[in-house]
C-alpha cells in the first residue's frame, strides 16, 4: 500500500518559504496515502498561478493547464474514466476571477470530483494584483488607492449555485484540512474545500495571523449541524466567510455520472471503440 | 420529359416550409432521384420569408440550379421574393387564400391550398394539398408520399394519416383538373436505388459515433448544434456522453481532459465558437493531447450572418491561437466524405498527438442531399503510440515515464491516467521528456522541434483531388460545399469546348503545396472560387508556396452559396 512518501517527489516547489501552498501540498499527500490511494489512480488537475503548481508536486498523475480552466478539465478527466480519483486544485483568480464561470457550473453539474482551492485573496504568480476574494479598501499593486469593488466569497457563492459538500480550511490547521480532502474525495459528487493559504510575499493583510484572529472554526462550534443548508448561510453571512471546517453536506443528491443516459459502470477508456454493426444499421435507417 | 428539375417552396418562418421541403426530397430521394436542397432562413423562429430549394435529378449535381422550375408559394412575399428565378414558362402554385398574383413569364396556379387542407381536417395539412399539386406537375404519382406520411403520422393513428394522404390527393387532383399535368414539366423515371438523404452535419455525428469518439462537450450554435443533438441521441446506446457546457472554452477544455483521460474526445462549434477556443486549441497542441474540432462555418466576423453561408475561418483556424504548434485542417466537401473524415480526424489526432480541426461550411453541414450508403469498413480505429501497462513494463514503479520523449519523428508514447508505472506529469508550461516544466533554451529548441517534426513534411493522402482535364485551359480550385457548383460549371464549360480541371482541396494544414503545385502547373490559368471577401485560400497558397503566374479569385461573401452559372459567366468573362 502506497504511503505519503510515494506521493512525494524530488521536484522542489519553486513557492516561496512560508507559502501557505505548501501545507495544502502536504495534505492532500497524506489524505492521499490514508484513503490507501495508488498514485496512478489519482490524477490532479490545476489551473494556473502559483497554487497552479501543485498538480507537479504530487506524485501522481497531474495535468496543470490554461489559466482558470482547470474545472472543466478535470470534469472531462473524470467523465473518460470514472475510475480515477480527479482533483481539481487552483488559486482563488483562477477559481473564482477568470474561472468563476466554471466553477458556478461545476456546482450545478455535480460531477464527482474534488476541488481544492488555495485562497490567498491576492494573485501572487503575477506579483501582487488584488483578486475577486481581495476586501474593499485592500491596497495592491492594482489598488494602490483601496479596492473599490467588494469581495466575492467563494463560499457563499457555493452554497447559492446549490453545492453539496462545502468546506473551508487553513494552511495552519493541516489535521483539519487532511480530514477536510478526504472527506471531500469521499463524497459522491462535486465538492469544494476553499483554503485560506496565505501569501507571505504579496498579502501583508491576509497573514497566519489576521486568519488565527479571524477565522471561526466550526469543528469547535458545539451543536453546528452540517446538514443544515439555512443555518450554514446564516454563518457564513456572520462570519462573512471567514469559518473553518465542514460547513455544508448533502448527501442525497445523485452525482451526474450516475444519470447520463446509458453511461456505463465500465469507465469509457475501457470501452470498445469499435461500433456495433447493427447499432449502425440502425442508425443508417434514419437517413434512407 | 426532364432529367432535372428545381422546386421551391416559400413562405413564413414555422408556417412548415421546412417540413413540406422535407417531405418532398425524402419522397423523391427514395424514388432514386438525387436530391439537394437547401433552406434559406434568417436567425428567428417565427415569422420572416423562408425557403427551401430542392434539384432533382437523374445524376448527382450538389449543388442548388441556378433557376426554380416550380414555385409553390404560401403567401405573396415568397412569389415577390422568388418569382425572378422561376424560369420563363416555369410554374407557380399559390394558395387562393391570399389571391396571388405573379408576373407575366410564368403560368400561375392558383389551388385553394387552405380551403382543402381544412376539408380534410385541418389547415395545417396544406404542406401536403401542395406536395399532392407538385406530384401532379412532375407527372409522378402521389403516392410516393405515402410512405414518408405513413412514417410521420402512424403515432397519431391512422386517421390522421388517411387525412394527410387525402389532402395529397386533392391537391393532386385539383392540378390535373387546372390543367397542370404538364408533359414539359415530367421528370423522366429514376433508378429506384436506395441511397440516403442526409446533411452533412448527420454525417459528422454518425463518423463520430462510428470513429469511437465517446464524449462531447460542446456549446449550441447555428450551424453546429445539429451534430450535438444528434450524438446526444446516440450516444447512451455505446456509453457515451454529451456534455452542454456553460461555453466553448469549457467545451474545449473538457474535451482536452477526456482526451488526456482517455476517451475519443471531439467539440463542434461556429466561428464565435471557434474564436473562444484558441487558447485551449494551443494547450491541445503543447501538452500533445488530441482532439477533434469541428468547425462549421458561417457568416462572420462577430455574430456575423448567423444563418448564412460563408468560409471565412480558414485563417483562423491554420493560424489561431498563440505561439506556434502542429495542428491539422481537414476539408470535407460531401457528406460521404464527412462521415468518412471523422475516422480520419481522430487517427491523425492520436497519431501526431495534435489538434485536428474539421471544417465544413453551412451550405455543407445543414444542405441535406442525397447520400450514397456508407459503410463501417470505411472507418478503421487507429489509436497511435498508446502504451498499456505491459508494454510500459517498468521495473520501478516509481520511475518517471518520459512522455515526451525526443524521437526521431517526433511522436513520443502516450499513457494514459490510471495506467501503472505510467505516471508523467503534463504541462503548458515548456517541458522536459519527464513533463516537467523546464525553461533552458536547449531544452526550449528541442522540445519546439520535436513538437513541429511530428507534421514537419507531410502530406496527408487524399489532400488534393483533380477531376477534369490534363493541360487545361483552366484549373479550378475549390474547398468544401463549392464542389458541387464548381463541378457543374466545369460540365459546361467543358461542353464549350474549354479544357477545365477541377482541384479540390481535402485539406489545408498540413497545406499540400506539392500535389497542389503538381495537379495546377499544367492549366494555363487558376482561379481559387471561395465564400469570403479575402481570398483566404488564395493566400495561403502563396503563403505555403504554391507557384503559379496566373491565379486569381472568385468570392462571394454575400451570405449566399455560389451557382453554378455565376462561376461559369465569370470563367467565360476570363477568356
Ligand atoms: C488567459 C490568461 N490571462 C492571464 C494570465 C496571467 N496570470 C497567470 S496566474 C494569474 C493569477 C494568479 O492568481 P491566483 O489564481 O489567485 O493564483 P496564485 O498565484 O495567487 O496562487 C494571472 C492573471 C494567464 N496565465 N492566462
Ligand atoms: S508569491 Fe505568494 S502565493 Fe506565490 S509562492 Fe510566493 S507566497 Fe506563495
Amino acid at each position: 500500500m502506497a504511503t505519503v512518501k510515494d506521493f512525494r517527489n524530488d521536484i522542489r516547489p519553486n513557492w516561496c518559504p512560508g507559502c501557505g501552498d505548501f501545507s495544502v501540498q502536504a495534505s492532500i499527500q497524506r489524505a492521499l496515502a490514508s484513503m490507501g490511494k495508488e498514485p496512478h489512480e489519482v490524477a490532479i488537475i490545476s489551473g494556473i498561478g502559483c497554487s497552479g503548481r501543485i498538480s507537479g508536486y504530487v506524485n501522481s498523475y497531474g495535468f496543470h493547464g490554461v489559466h482558470g480552466r482547470a474545472l472543466p478539465t478535470a470534469q472531462g478527466v473524470k467523465l473518460a474514466n470514472r475510475d480515477l480519483t480527479v482533483i481539481a486544485a487552483g488559486g482563488d483568480g483562477d477559481g473564482f476571477g477568470i474561472g468563476l464561470n466554471h466553477f458556478m457550473h461545476a456546482v450545478r453539474r455535480n460531477i464527482d470530483i474534488t476541488y481544492i482551492t488555495m485562497d490567498n485573496q491576492i494573485y501572487g504568480l503575477t506579483k501582487g494584483q488584488h483578486s475577486p476574494t481581495s476586501a474593499h479598501g485592500f491596497k495592491a499593486k492594482t489598488t494602490p488607492a483601496g479596492n473599490i469593488e467588494n469581495a466575492l466569497v467563494p463560499t457563499q457563492i457555493a452554497l447559492a449555485a446549490g453545492i453539496g459538500f462545502l468546506a473551508q480550511g487553513f494552511s495552519s490547521d493541516v489535521n483539519q484540512l487532511v480530514s477536510l480532502i478526504e472527506q471531500g474525495i469521499n463524497y459522491k459528487g462535486f465538492a469544494l474545500i476553499n483554503v485560506f493559504s496565505p501569501c507571505v510575499t504579496y498579502n501583508k493583510i491576509n497573514t497566519y495571523d489576521f486568519f488565527r484572529e479571524n477565522v471561526k472554526n466550526l469543528d469547535k462550534v458545539e451543536g453546528y449541524d452540517p446538514t443544515d443548508r439555512a443555518n450554514a448561510m446564516k454563518t457564513i453571512i456572520e462570519t462573512n466567510g471567514f469559518c473553518t471546517g465542514l460547513i455544508y453536506r448533502d448527501d442525497s443528491r445523485v452525482p451526474y455520472q450516475n444519470q447520463i443516459p446509458g453511461y456505463r459502470e465500465e469507465p469509457i477508456v475501457k470501452l470498445d471503440l469499435n461500433l456495433d454493426e447493427s447499432v449502425f444499421e440502425a442508425a443508417l435507417k434514419e437517413f434512407a | 420529359m426532364l432529367e432535372q428539375l428545381s422546386w421551391k417552396v416559400g413562405g413564413q418562418q414555422g408556417e412548415g416550409v421546412e417540413s413540406t421541403g422535407e417531405t418532398f426530397a425524402v419522397a423523391l430521394n427514395r424514388q432514386g432521384y438525387y436530391v439537394y436542397s437547401f433552406r434559406h432562413f434568417s436567425s428567428r423562429i417565427k415569422g420572416g420569408h423562408s425557403n427551401d430549394k430542392v434539384r432533382v435529378s437523374l445524376k448527382q449535381y450538389r449543388a442548388s440550379a441556378d433557376h426554380t422550375d416550380v414555385l409553390l408559394a404560401f403567401d405573396q412575399e415568397s412569389i415577390d421574393l422568388n418569382v425572378g428565378e422561376v424560369k420563363p414558362g416555369g410554374i407557380v402554385i399559390a394558395d387562393e387564400k391570399f389571391n396571388p398574383t405573379a408576373p407575366d413569364h410564368v403560368r400561375l396556379f392558383v389551388v385553394p391550398i387552405t380551403k382543402i387542407a381544412e376539408e380534410c381536417g385541418s389547415a395545417i395539412m396544406k404542406n401536403m394539398v401542395s406536395l399532392g399539386a407538385s406530384a401532379c406537375v412532375l407527372g409522378l404519382p402521389v403516392d410516393i408520399f405515402s410512405e414518408v406520411i405513413e412514417e410521420r403520422f402512424s403515432r397519431k393513428g391512422q386517421k390522421i394519416v388517411d387525412q394527410n394522404m387525402e389532402a395529397a390527393r386533392r391537391g393532386f387532383e385539383y392540378m390535373k383538373e387546372l390543367g397542370g399535368a404538364d408533359p414539359a414539366f415530367a421528370l423522366k423515371p429514376a433508378d429506384g436505388k436506395r441511397r440516403l438523404f442526409m446533411m452533412g452535419n448527420d454525417a459528422l455525428g454518425l463518423g463520430a459515433l462510428a470513429a469511437g469518439a465517446r464524449i462531447m462537450p460542446a456549446y449550441p450554435i447555428t450551424p453546429a448544434s445539429d451534430v450535438m443533438e444528434y450524438l446526444i441521441r446516440k450516444f447512451p446506446q455505446v456509453g457515451g456522453v454529451v456534455v452542454q457546457t456553460e461555453d466553448e472554452i469549457a467545451a474545449m477544455t473538457m474535451a482536452i481532459g477526456a482526451a488526456y483521460g482517455g476517451a475519443r474526445a471531439l467539440t463542434c462549434t461556429s466561428g464565435p465558437g471557434l474564436s473562444l477556443m484558441m487558447e485551449a486549441i494551443g494547450l491541445s497542441g503543447m501538452t500533445e493531447t488530441p482532439v477533434v474540432i469541428i468547425d462549421t462555418q458561417r457568416g462572420g466576423p462577430s455574430t456575423g450572418l448567423p444563418t448564412k453561408q460563408e468560409q471565412s475561418d480558414y485563417l483562423a483556424a491554420l493560424f489561431g491561437t498563440h505561439g506556434e504548434i502542429p495542428k491539422i485542417v481537414l476539408t470535407p466537401a460531401t457528406p460521404e466524405e464527412c462521415f468518412t473524415v471523422m475516422g480520419r480526424a481522430f487517427n491523425y489526432a492520436e497519431k501526431y498527438q495534435c489538434p485536428v480541426i474539421v471544417m465544413t461550411d453551412l451550405q455543407l453541414s445543414l444542405s441535406k442531399q442525397t447520400t450514397e450508403m456508407l459503410s463501417l469498413d470505411d472507418v478503421k480505429i487507429d489509436r497511435g503510440n498508446l502504451m498499456t501497462e505491459e508494454a510500459i513494463g517498468a521495473e520501478d514503479p516509481k520511475a518517471e515515464f518520459k512522455r515526451y520523449q525526443l524521437t526521431e519523428d517526433g511522436i513520443s508514447p502516450r499513457v494514459l491516467p490510471g495506467t501503472k508505472g505510467g505516471l508523467h506529469h503534463v504541462t503548458g508550461v515548456e517541458h522536459a521528456e519527464n513533463g516537467r516544466p523546464n525553461e533552458t533554451a536547449p531544452n526550449r529548441a528541442a522540445m519546439m522541434n520535436k513538437r513541429l517534426r511530428k507534421l514537419a513534411g507531410v502530406e496527408l493522402p487524399g489532400s488534393v483531388e483533380k477531376t477534369g482535364d490534363d493541360n487545361a485551359d483552366i484549373a479550378i480550385i475549390g474547398v468544401g460545399s463549392n464542389i458541387g457548383a464548381i463541378a457543374e460549371a466545369m460540365e459546361k464549360l467543358r461542353a464549350d469546348g474549354l479544357k477545365v480541371a477541377h482541384i479540390q482541396l481535402h485539406a489545408l494544414l498540413p497545406f499540400p503545396t506539392q500535389s497542389l503545385t503538381a495537379a495546377i502547373s499544367d492549366a494555363k490559368k487558376v482561379l481559387v472560387v471561395e465564400n469570403n471577401a479575402t481570398g483566404q485560400v488564395r493566400h495561403l497558397m502563396s503563403y505555403f508556396g504554391v507557384e503559379h503566374s496566373d491565379v486569381s479569385g472568385l468570392n462571394k461573401y454575400d451570405g449566399r452559396p455560389f451557382l453554378p452559372s455565376e462561376i461559369y459567366k465569370h470563367v467565360k468573362g476570363m477568356f
